[in-house]
C-alpha cells in the first residue's frame, strides 16, 4: 500500500517538499540545542519546562481523541463514520509521533533515553507514559492499517483485529490520564494538583482533535475532492460541542473552587494565568483570547441552522482547536510554575531555536498525516471506483 | 523466476553493503600498530590482574561508580583479598599517572570515548 | 443484541486486565503509599542525617557558607540568572514559610533573608517521580543524585515543593572560577542539588557549610539518635519545617 504515496501531483509534491525544508530547519536548529545544551530555549529553573512539555501535553490528547471515531464506529456501528475512522487513527499515529519527538527534544541527556527502559522505575508517571505511548502508538497504526488493508482487498478484516481494537478504546482513556497524572501528582504545583486534571484533559482532547478533524475533512474536500456524508462531519461537529461544553464547564469548577475558598495558592496560578501577578502578565492576551474563541465558537456551535452552515463550523472548528491549544499547549504548564516553589513569578517565553525545532517537529507530524491520508484515500478511492 | 527491476535492486544491494561496510573499508591501510601504553613505573600490580583489567577494566569501574555513588560502600577488596579505594581519579590515576598516555591512547585507537572527563578532573 | 452481549464479555476481560496492572502498580509504588501515611515509619534506619538551622544566629550579608559549598562542590558562577546553578542559598523568610507568613510577622523574621538549601525529605516527591532512579534515598536519608543516570528530564524540579533542584542548562566548567580538581564537575543537561556533602562524610568530615560558619548557625547530626546534639536542640526549641502540609517531611529545622 505504501506506493500509494509515493505518486501525487506537482501541489502534493511542492507540499512534501515544503515540509522536508521545515524538518531540515528544525533538525539544524536542534543539533545547535544539542551542542549548546537546553540553556539555548527559554526554560529556566523556575519554569523548567516549556513550549515542548506543553505540545507534548496537547497532542496527547488529539491522538486520544481518536477514540471520538473508533467508539461510535466499532461499538455502536455508526456506519456514517465508516470512511473517516481510518482519518481518525492516522491522525492518532501522527499525534504520537509527534509526541514522542517532544519529549526527546526536552531531554537534557537525549542518548540516555532507553535508560527509562533500562532502569524501569514503575513509581514514576513518566515510566506509565513511556509505556501507554508506544503501545498507543503501535495500536493505531496496526488497527489502522490493516483496515484499510482489508479494504483495498475488498475482504473482512482479520478476526484478530477486533480484540486490538477494543483494547484501543480504554488505552486512549490510559494514555491522556496517565499524562494528566504527570502533573496533577505534584505538591506543591497548584493549578496542576486537582483530581479533575484528568477528566479535563479529556474533554479538551475530544473536543480538540475532532475539531482538527473536521478542519482536516473540510480541507481535503476542497483540496482532492475527498466525498464525505454531512451527516459524519454534523456528527463530529456535535462531539466537538458537548465535549467543549464540558471542557469550559470544568474549567469554572477550578475557578469556583480557587476563588470561594480564596486559598492564595489555590488563586494564584489562574490569576497569573487571567489577570497577572506580581506584575508578571505575558499570557492574559493569550488566555483571554482562548476564553473568547472557545465560548464564542460554543455559541455559534448551538445554533443548529449556523452548524449546518460549512463556513461557519469551519471558523467554529479552528476557534476551538486554536482555544484549547493555548489553554492545554500554553497555560496549563506554563501556568503550574506560577508562583515558583519559592513564590516569586518568572516567566518564559521560547528562544528562535525552541520555536523552530517545534515546528520541526510538527512538520514531522504534518508529513506522517499526509503520507498517511494520502494512501488511505487513494485505497478508499480505488475501492469505491 | 523472475526479478523485476533486476538491475536497480543490484545498484541498491551493492550501494547498501559499501554503506554498512564503511568503516571497514574506510581504515584500509591506515595504521594497525598497537599503542605503546605508558605503564607505571613505581606500582607492579593493579587491583586486579592484567588480563583481567584489561578486558573488564570498564565494567569494573562501573561497578565501582554505582557502589560508590549509591551504597556509599568506597573500599574494594580485590580477589587477592587487598583493599582499595574505589576510586579513578584517586586509585587508578595513582599509579597509572598520565591518562594521556595510558587512557586515551587505547581509547583513541579503539575510538571509544568514555565520559568519564567531561566531569571527573586528574588532579594536578 | 448478541453483539453487544459480546461486547460486554470484552470489555469485562479489559477491565480484569485494568485492574491487575493497578496491583501491580501498588506493589511497586515507593513507601510513600498510604501505609507510609498511617504510621511513622521513620526510625528503622539507625542514621537520617539531618540540619538544625539556627537563624537567630544567621548574620544578613554573611554568605561564608554558600561561598564554602559552591567553592567545594565546583558550583558554577553564572552570571545569567537564566542558567545559575544554586546548592545553597538565601530568601526571604515569606519566600520560604509562605503558610506560616500573616499580616503582622515579627521585626526579627520580616526582612531577614533564610538560608536555604535540599530538604533531604523522608517523602521526597522528586525520588518518587524520578523515571531512572538517578535521584534516589540512600539508607542514611540523604536524597543523592546520581549524574550518570540522570536524563535530564527535570521532572524532579517540577516535583520538588522548595524550588532546590537547579538544571545545568550548558557547559559549566568554564564558568567555575576555581575548579577543585578532587570534585567532579557535571555535564549539562543533568539536574544537580544539596548534597549534604555525602563525599565529606564519608571522610568523617563535617559538611562545608557547617564547618565554615563562625556563627554556629548550622547543626548537622543524626535525627535517629536520641541522644545527638541535634536532636538536643530540637527538644528545647520550637523549631519548623518548610511546608509541613505537603507531606514530605523535611529532614533541615528552622529555629526562626
Amino acid at each position: 500500500m505504501i506506493e500509494k504515496a509515493w505518486s501525487g501531483n506537482r501541489n502534493y509534491w511542492l507540499w512534501i517538499l515544503f515540509l522536508l525544508v521545515l524538518i531540515s530547519i528544525g533538525i539544524y536548529c536542534y543539533s545547535l540545542q544539542f551542542e549548546y545544551g537546553l540553556g539555548i530555549t527559554g526554560m529556566s529553573n523556575d519554569v523548567s519546562w516549556g513550549v515542548y512539555i506543553a505540545q507534548f501535553t496537547f497532542f496527547v490528547g488529539v491522538a486520544a481523541s481518536a477514540v471520538m471515531l473508533v467508539i461510535p464506529y466499532y461499538l455502536h456501528d455508526y456506519k456514517a463514520f465508516g470512511k473517516i475512522v481510518v482519518l481518525g487513527e492516522f491522525l492518532a499515529v501522527s499525534a504520537v509521533l509527534m509526541c514522542l519527538l517532544f519529549i526527546l527534544a526536552d531531554m537534557g541527556m537525549p542518548m540516555r533515553v532507553l535508560y527509562v527502559i533500562i532502569h524501569p522505575t514503575p513509581n514514576s508517571m513518566l515510566f506509565w507514559d513511556m509505556l501507554v505511548l508506544n503501545g498507543y502508538l503501535v495500536l493505531n497504526m496496526t488497527c489502522g492499517w490493516v483496515a484499510l488493508d482489508a479494504e483495498k482487498k475488498r475482504t473482512a478484516p482479520p478476526k484478530w483485529i477486533k480484540p486490538l481494537i477494543y483494547l484501543s478504546i480504554p488505552w486512549a482513556v490510559s494514555i491522556h490520564t496517565v499524562t494528566a497524572f504527570l502533573y496533577a501528582g505534584l505538591p506543591s504545583r497548584h493549578l496542576w494538583l486537582t483530581a479533575i486534571l484528568a477528566p479535563r484533559f479529556l474533554a479538551s482532547a475530544f473536543a480538540s482533535g475532532p475539531a482538527l478533524l473536521i478542519i482536516l475533512i473540510l480541507l481535503l474536500k476542497k483540496l482532492v475532492q475527498f466525498e464525505i456524508a454531512n451527516e459524519a462531519i454534523q456528527k463530529l461537529a456535535t462531539i466537538v460541542l458537548y465535549a467543549s461544553i464540558i471542557n469550559f464547564f470544568f474549567l469554572g469548577l477550578e475557578f469556583f473552587t480557587a476563588f470561594y475558598s480564596n486559598i492564595p495558592g489555590h488563586m494564584h496560578g489562574l490569576v497569573y494565568l487571567y489577570a497577572g501577578l506580581q506584575g508578571q502578565h505575558a499570557l492574559i492576551i493569550w488566555m483571554w483570547t482562548s476564553l473568547v474563541l472557545g465560548l464564542g465558537a460554543i455559541v455559534l456551535l448551538l445554533i443548529p441552522d449556523l452548524k449546518r452552515e460549512e463556513n461557519i463550523l469551519l471558523i467554529s472548528s479552528v476557534a476551538i482547536f486554536f482555544s484549547l491549544w493555548i489553554d492545554k499547549g500554553i497555560g496549563m504548564v506554563l501556568g503550574g510554575f506560577v508562583p515558583t516553589p519559592l513564590e516569586t513569578v518568572t516567566e518564559y517565553s521560547p528562544s528562535a531555536v525552541e520555536i523552530f525545532i517545534t515546528l520541526g517537529i510538527w512538520a514531522v507530524g504534518i508529513l506522517t498525516l499526509t503520507l498517511l491520508y494520502k494512501i488511505a484515500l487513494s485505497v478508499q478511492k480505488e475501492a469505491a471506483a | 523466476m523472475k526479478i523485476y527491476d533486476s538491475g536497480k535492486i543490484g545498484l541498491g544491494l551493492i550501494f547498501f553493503i559499501a554503506l554498512v561496510t564503511f568503516p571497514f573499508w574506510v581504515s584500509i591501510g591506515g595504521n594497525k600498530q598497537m599503542p605503546e601504553l605508558k605503564m607505571p613505573d613505581s606500582a607492579h600490580e593493579c587491583v586486579e590482574s592484567k588480563e583481567f583489567m584489561r578486558t573488564n577494566h570498564m565494567r569494573l569501574l562501573n561497578q565501582w561508580r554505582d557502589s560508590v555513588v549509591r551504597e556509599n560502600n568506597y573500599i574494594y577488596v580485590s580477589s587477592t583479598g587487598k583493599s582499595y579505594v574505589k576510586s579513578l581519579t584517586k586509585t587508578c590515576l595513582n599509579c597509572h599517572s598520565s591518562k594521556e598516555e595510558f587512557c586515551e591512547r587505547c581509547h583513541t585507537y579503539a575510538s571509544v570515548r568514555p565520559y568519564c572527563w567531561s566531569c571527573h578532573l586528574e588532579s594536578e | 443484541m448478541n453483539n453487544r452481549r459480546n461486547f460486554l464479555k470484552k470489555l469485562s476481560a479489559i477491565s480484569v486486565l485494568g485492574a491487575s496492572s493497578f496491583s501491580l502498580l501498588n506493589k511497586f509504588s515507593d513507601n510513600t503509599s498510604l501505609a507510609a501515611v498511617t504510621s511513622s515509619s521513620s526510625e528503622k534506619n539507625k542514621v537520617r542525617w539531618g540540619m538544625v538551622v539556627d537563624m537567630r544566629k544567621c548574620k544578613d550579608d554573611c554568605e561564608l557558607c554558600i561561598d564554602a559549598c559552591h567553592q567545594v562542590h565546583n558550583v558554577p558562577d553564572f552570571e545569567n540568572p537564566k542558567d545559575q546553578i544554586k546548592w545553597i542559598k538565601k530568601a526571604p523568610y515569606p519566600n520560604l514559610f509562605p503558610s506560616k507568613n500573616h499580616q503582622y510577622p515579627s521585626e526579627n523574621v520580616k526582612s531577614k533573608p533564610f538560608l536555604t538549601f535540599c530538604n533531604h525529605c523522608e517523602h521526597p516527591p522528586c525520588v518518587r517521580v524520578c523515571p531512572t532512579k538517578a535521584t534516589f534515598k540512600k539508607p542514611d536519608g540523604i536524597v543523592e543524585m546520581d549524574f550518570h543516570r540522570c536524563i535530564g528530564c527535570r521532572f524532579c524540579m517540577a516535583a520538588c515543593p522548595y524550588g532546590e533542584r537547579s538544571f545545568n542548562w550548558r557547559d559549566s566548567r568554564s564558568a567555575i572560577p576555581n575548579i577543585d580538581r578532587s570534585y567532579p564537575t557535571r555535564q549539562r543537561g543533568v539536574v544537580e542539588k544539596c548534597n549534604f556533602c555525602s563525599e565529606r562524610l564519608a571522610k568523617n568530615q563535617k559538611p562545608a557549610c557547617v564547618e565554615v560558619c563562625p556563627e554556629k548557625v548550622l547543626t548537622f547530626g543524626n535525627l535517629n539518635d536520641p541522644n545527638s546534639e541535634i536532636r538536643e536542640i530540637l527538644k528545647s526549641n520550637q523549631a519548623s519545617v518548610r511546608k509541613p502540609e505537603l507531606g514530605a517531611k523535611p529532614s533541615v529545622f528552622y529555629i526562626l
